[in-house]
């Protein structure tokens, strides 16, 4: 029975360091996130990325993703229905984290919606679609194409205007601001600089009423 | 030896099994913070250094529960297999095996050096310490056999 006992205590004793040393390096993490985009907060937000809510709102969600990430996929909805929650108090800005593969020509395509002001439907229609176009390992980034008509978009139009330089200069900066930030994960959010640290769209819903709650 | 008979562990067996699997399960968890906290994405010939690591893991608790020295049969293979991957991923890591034939597939590079402490330790030198220890552990429990049962 003695025995017995040393070996719960043994297990327990591995999966106390364990849980004990996990919540330390993350709160440690959270910390060092929080300080860094403190101190980058002028790398937050750039003039030409895109943005949907009140430009007077209080509050900004900056939200780094890729088209072809599934968990940015997975948060969309929640991301939509927490800007319907607080009409004209929050608005979303988002940035480029192209990190899948082949995924800066997916980005060029939304860029080409925005000059015909079709950018979220776009966006919206290129996560539906996403198992299609964006399976891992084989990304097929031409058959996004095949669910654009639908949106409306001048498809012609598009495959001219993705050429632009200006496209580019795009996914450069929101590149070098991801360095800066030091974002390695998609999606990424902030909220007015704070970074969110658990990767849980109830957590973004709580950081998001707090700022509101704060601000109003 | 009869397989059918079972070999129990005497004290001091037991405490060097304890001993072996004290330092699995210190393994075990550091190779899990390393990916599932920290992040770190394991590469191919980590993670076959990982499965004899786990098996050790549930078999040698499972043996000092049952006081049953035949783990050894299982477990000595288990740690040499590991501490000859872990030897070759060392190799692999100071340049001793050419990159051109490292066995990785897509996902994280077996020659990417993650992580150095203090210069020189790094994550397969540290397996290789690991599975170097638990291998001598075990020998140990071995050579403590009762002379009827070697």
């Amino acid at each position: 029975m003695k025995r017995n006992s040393i070996l719960v205590v043994v297990v327990l004793a591995v999966l106390a360091l364990f849980a004990g040393g996990a919540f330390f390096y993350q709160n440690k993490q959270g910390q060092e996130r929080t300080e860094v985009a403190a101190k980058s907060s002028a790398s937050l937000v750039q003039f030409h990325s895109p943005s949907t809510g009140a430009s007077d709102a209080k509050v900004t969600i900056v939200e780094f993703l890729d088209p072809s990430c599934e968990a940015c996929r997975a948060f969309y909805p929640y991301v939509k229905s927490i800007l319907a929650e607080n009409p004209g108090k929050v608005r979303l800005v988002v940035r480029y984290a192209a990190f899948h593969q082949d995924s800066d020509a997916a980005v060029k395509i939304l860029e080409a919606a925005r000059v015909q002001g079709l950018f979220w439907q776009t966006l919206e229609a290129a996560f539906d679609s996403q198992p299609v176009w964006a399976d891992h390992g084989n990304p097929q980034i031409d058959r996004l194409w095949e669910f654009l008509p639908r949106v409306g978009l001048d498809i012609k139009k598009a495959k001219i205007d993705m050429e632009n330089p200006r496209i580019m200069a795009i996914l450069q900066q929101d590149m070098a601001d991801i360095q800066t930030l030091q974002v390695k994960k998609t999606p990424t959010f902030f909220v007015n600089g704070k970074p969110l640290l658990v990767s849980d769209p109830q957590a973004l819903r709580v950081l998001v009423q707090q700022e509101v709650k704060a601000s109003y | 030896m009869p397989v059918d008979r079972v070999l129990r562990a005497t004290p001091r067996q037991w405490n060097l099994l304890l001993l072996a699997w004290l330092l699995v399960l210190a393994s075990t968890a550091g190779s899990l913070f390393l990916s599932e906290v920290m992040d770190y994405v394991p590469c191919v010939l980590c993670w076959y250094q990982r499965i004899p690591m786990y098996a050790l893991a549930l078999i040698l608790g499972i043996a000092l529960r049952a006081q049953d020295a035949a783990v050894l049969r299982y477990a000595q293979p288990l740690a040499l297999l590991g501490l000859v991957l872990a030897a070759f991923h060392c190799l692999l890591y100071l340049g001793f095996i050419p990159k051109g034939i490292q066995p990785c597939g897509q996902g994280a590079s077996c020659a990417d050096v993650k992580l150095e402490l203090w210069g020189f330790v790094t994550i397969p030198l540290m397996s290789l310490l690991a599975f170097a220890a638990i291998a001598v552990v075990l020998f140990l429990v071995k050579k403590e056999s009762p002379d009827e049962a070697k």
